[in-house]
């Protein structure tokens, strides 16, 4: 229980190493232990996707792995998301679009959007609504964030 | 004020615009600060051990192993409180007769639902504390328990609490008019339906989270809070705590979701702050999702018996309800868990013009999580219930469901009006709001192409629903009956040095947009752009005294207290204004930051050079002018008990009568709300609500075993709606302000949630009809729809 380990890793382009407990996980290691508390926690059993994060270029739970686990991984949170101009349009969207209310599942919302984006996904709304099915969101009810990722895919097309 | 309220030509014209939240960026950028994100020095965190039984009382508790597990600061159980907090009893003198047990934070020698707090660990961290609860040995005695409400009431019941006769909390009649005369007449039509509505929570995504620290050099309490109603939990604190209320203070940064969930008294939340206040260090307990859904409060949980007696024209000649509820053990403190009782009975066929209605609502204790006000408190109920039979009685007396709507709805012009429930309605618009929706969602084209699916064998069904919602209360609903829960709210709004304005105000920031349409108000009113506001909630140490946001009032009341403010503080700005330019007051505007003369618009002054001269350069006043800059406004509503809106919704589903499956094809909503402040926000509230009942009619339901425990305490188990199977939802607005304020603006948070699941229960039901099948239990899962078919079982 009270095993730590080292680990070194990149969160958001910054080489970290620290001494963590081995049941750590990595939501709580990068929200305590790191201050990135953009990532949130909803449930901590793999459902609700408020801790989605980018680790090695895969969408990841953070709320599913443990910090050890993460040794020699290249991380990205919603604040290295942010920082990065890949995600301004997308931002834009969100805001534009009132996509966010509490805005607590913003974060890993943002992610996975982020993601099919970048994969190259269509405006096609029943593909979009699946590929956030993983996000739950008591808010805003989706269909803002549905639009504001179409809109975002349809900038894309254009510019 | 020069100009009407709403003239999008005018500069700085807001109200009834859509402008983005200023908070969006903020949180898109994971920069909110919701309480879990804080850290304080010394700060040590809390884990509850909770009750394994419904029932049971508590015979020993073993701590030993558990104090000397490295990393455990304190270990508390109900009798370490006894000195510390006083007991807390949930009831409202205007709701008579209601009746419940003291209840500490920690369960005294009987435990009485399972999830109840029994122990509380602090320790250096979380993972620790769980470690120590996990050390922790309690020798339980059990108890039968009794779960199901109809039972709590039989005469051989066992008694949850000891010192009343039976398990019954409240009941309440109405009666009015003659209903038993309607019964028998020859000439209506009785239809009759029993109702079952589950018990479903709130789910908000972050879970309540509490985070105090004491001084004992002052003895000061500061909350960190994630809720709706920072005054009402200050007051709560202070009195239970016996503390000077001044001394509590109650700091709500960003919540993540609130709908009431995080507006009630829990007693892991007060044993935080007690042991923040013994331990003198800063005490962090948010709940994780397991403890969340046995410790946040469920809602519904409502069986109705309903009855309607309409003549051969379709005029509802009589109706009827009688609804059971049980609400858990106790009645939840300070709001009481009899109110989505009362609201049923109030609202129970509201739209229409109704002479015999009769009404019995009985709220029961039981071993269950406790029950109380979740988004649109008694609505969903209501609605499902008036218009399920009212749809069910116009397919026996073959009419259409919307000519039975024109037949019995309140008319426009009848307004001021008063139902049968003794509800005072005024400015309302049910009659237009379905001619809108039956026009927006192309009603008869719908009819047609839904017999042509019919003749394919596709089952797709519409239904709708006429609603009413509470808004905007007044002391009638709570203070009236001894709750120190305030229906008034303030707005202070300051003109700072370099013309910018600072608002603060009692209502708060759930997600919902309160601090963008506080924004929008002031800087219209007093003439501003909006990037020269900023607004602050949330805090009881700045902000003026109020309700805070609940009841779909923020808008509505605070709004209201935001312009009178902005008016009054630029009512002054132009005396000053006026003495420096030597012109008379009235002759001067304010636009985009600028003192300009009302003829002809010429620019006078900058706010910022007027701030420099009352702030820096008192000088060149006269002397006996000492400008304030400031204004307060407080406001309440005076002339009904509360502002009532309106909307009519309808579904288009189709179910699959071999899977039971119901896929929802289109929603409409068309909201009355008054005066809509920002179009945007108030179509993400609706949508947002339409969503949330959906998930009650279809989905979410907090199953229990027989032996109260309950089964599906996780979002795996527990459904809630995801983004795939959600329909995209088309909304209209027909805007009737309401004459009791300037603004005119009703709520809207709650219509989504009041309505949708009786617009979808009909359009279930529509699609099920040439399958002579019909179900009025929520939520309608795969599995009943198939049992009223016929198939499967339970
Ligand atoms: S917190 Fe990780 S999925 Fe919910
Ligand atoms: S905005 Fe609140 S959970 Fe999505």
């Amino acid at each position: 229980m009270n095993q730590r380990h080292s680990i070194s890793m990149t969160v958001n382009g910054e080489a970290i190493t620290m001494d963590v407990p081995v049941r750590m996980n990595l939501v709580d290691f990068l929200r305590n232990e790191l201050g990135l508390t953009g990532s949130h926690v909803g449930c901590e059993h793999g459902v609700c996707g408020a801790c989605t994060l980018k680790i090695d270029g895969e969408m990841v739970r953070g709320c599913l792995m443990l910090a050890v686990q993460a040794d020699g991984c290249t991380i990205t949170t919603i604040e290295g998301f942010a920082d990065d101009p890949r995600s301004d349009r997308l931002q834009a969207a969100f805001e534009r679009n009132n996509a966010l209310q509490c805005g607590y599942c913003t974060p890993g919302m943002l992610a996975s959007a982020l993601d099919y984006i970048e994969a190259g996904g269509s405006t096609d709304r029943t593909a979009i609504r699946q590929h956030i099915s993983g996000n739950y969101c008591r808010c805003t009810g989706y269909q803002s964030i549905v639009d504001a990722i179409a809109q975002t895919i349809e900038e894309g097309q254009k510019s | 004020m020069s100009g009407p309220l709403t003239n999008l030509d005018r500069p700085n014209s807001y109200i009834g615009r859509t402008v983005p939240r200023p908070d969006a960026k903020r949180l898109l950028q994971g920069r909110g600060q919701y309480v879990d994100d804080l850290q304080l020095p010394r700060m040590v965190h809390a884990a509850f051990v909770r009750s394994p039984h419904a029932h049971a009382r508590v015979k020993e508790i073993d701590t030993t192993a558990a104090t000397s597990l490295p990393g455990v600061v304190a270990i508390y159980t109900a009798k370490d409180f006894v000195d510390h907090v006083t007991p807390y009893v949930g009831v409202l003198t205007h709701l008579q007769g209601l009746r419940s047990a003291p209840q500490m934070p920690l369960a005294t020698d009987v435990v009485r639902w399972q999830g109840e707090p029994v122990v509380m660990v602090v320790a250096h961290n979380r993972a620790i504390a769980e470690d120590a609860c996990g050390l922790i040995e309690i020798d339980f005695e059990p108890l039968a328990e009794v779960c199901d409400a109809a039972a709590a009431l039989k005469d051989d019941a066992t008694i949850i609490h000891p010192e009343f006769d039976s398990n019954l909390a409240w009941e309440r009649l109405v009666d009015s008019g003659d209903v038993e005369a309607i019964w028998d007449r020859d000439d209506v039509t009785v239809i009759e339906r029993d109702f079952t509505f589950g018990r479903h929570t709130g789910v908000t995504l972050e879970s309540r989270a509490s985070l105090v620290e004491f001084n004992p050099a002052d003895e000061t309490l500061t909350y960190h809070y994630s809720g709706q109603a920072p005054h009402m939990m200050q007051a709560v604190l202070a009195k239970h705590l016996d503390l000077p209320e001044e001394n509590v203070r109650l700091v709500a940064r960003d919540v993540g979701g609130s709908f009431g969930i995080k507006i009630h008294t829990y007693g892991d939340d007060v044993a935080t702050a007690i042991a923040a206040r013994l331990l003198r260090r800063p005490v962090k307990f948010v709940a994780d999702r397991m403890e969340s859904f046995v410790s946040d409060i469920h809602a519904r949980d409502h069986t109705v018996h309903g009855r309607i007696a309409v003549d051969s024209s379709g005029v509802i000649a009589a109706m009827e309800i009688d609804d059971l509820t049980g609400i858990g053990p106790f009645s939840m403190y300070p709001r009481t868990s009899a109110i989505e009782c009362n609201q049923i009975l109030n609202l129970t066929g509201a739209p229409y013009q109704i002479e015999n209605y009769r009404a019995r609502g009985r709220v029961v204790f039981q071993n269950k999580n406790m029950m109380c006000q979740y988004r649109a408190v008694g609505h969903p109920v209501a609605m499902a219930v008036a218009d399920g039979l009212l749809e069910a009685a116009a397919h026996e007396i073959n009419m259409d469901v919307v000519a039975i709507r024109r037949k019995n709805l309140i008319a426009d012009t009848a307004y001021p009006a008063t139902s049968a429930a003794g509800m005072k309605f005024d400015d309302l618009s049910h009659q237009r709001a379905l001619e809108k929706l039956v026009s927006m969602m192309d009603y008869d084209g719908l009819r047609q192409s839904q017999e042509e699916a019919r003749e394919r064998g596709v089952y797709r069904g519409i239904g709708l629903v006429s609603m009413v919602e509470v808004t905007n209360p007044s002391p009638m609903f709570y203070g009236v009956g001894g709750a120190s829960i305030s229906a008034q709210d303030g707005a202070t709004v300051r003109l700072d040095a370099a013309g910018a304005l600072h608002v603060s105000s009692s209502i708060t920031e759930q997600g919902q947009g309160t601090n963008t349409i506080i924004a929008q108000i002031a800087a219209d009113r007093f003439g501003v752009d909006i990037d020269r506001v900023k607004v602050t909630t949330g805090d009881t140490a700045t902000t003026p005294y109020g309700g805070g946001t609940w009841a779909s009032r923020g808008a509505g009341i605070g709004g209201e207290a935001v312009l009178l403010a902005a008016q009054a503080l630029r009512q002054q700005v132009l005396e000053i204004a006026g003495t420096i330019l030597q012109a008379a007051p009235d002759s001067l505007d304010i636009n985009n930051g600028q003192i300009v003369d009302v003829e002809g618009a010429a620019t006078r002054m900058s706010l910022g050079e007027l701030g420099r001269i009352v702030y820096y350069r008192g000088n060149e006043l006269p002397n006996d002018m000492m400008p304030e800059m400031i204004a307060t406004r407080h406001y309440r509503v005076t002339d009904f008990p509360f502002v009532f809106t309106n909307g009519a919704m309808a579904a288009h589903v189709e179910v699959d009568p071999e899977t039971g499956f119901v896929k929802i094809l289109d929603f409409w909503a068309v909201e009355d709300c008054g005066r809509v402040i920002n179009p945007k926000l108030v179509d993400e509230q609706i949508r947002g609500g339409v969503i949330q009942g959906i998930g009650g009619a279809l989905y979410e339901e907090c199953l229990y075993s027989d032996d109260g425990q309950m089964l599906n305490a996780s979002m795996a188990d527990y459904l809630v709606p995801m983004a795939a199977e959600m329909p995209d939802i088309h909304i209209a607005h027909i805007e009737t302000p309401t004459k009791t304020s300037t603004l005119g603006a009703k709520g809207a948070g709650e219509a989504g949630t009041g309505g949708a699941p009786a617009a979808l229960m009909n359009a279930v039901n529509d699609a099920l009809r040439p399958l002579d099948a019909s179900i009025y239990q929520m939520p309608m899962t795969p599995q009943r729809i198939l049992r009223v078919l016929g198939i499967g079982k339970d």
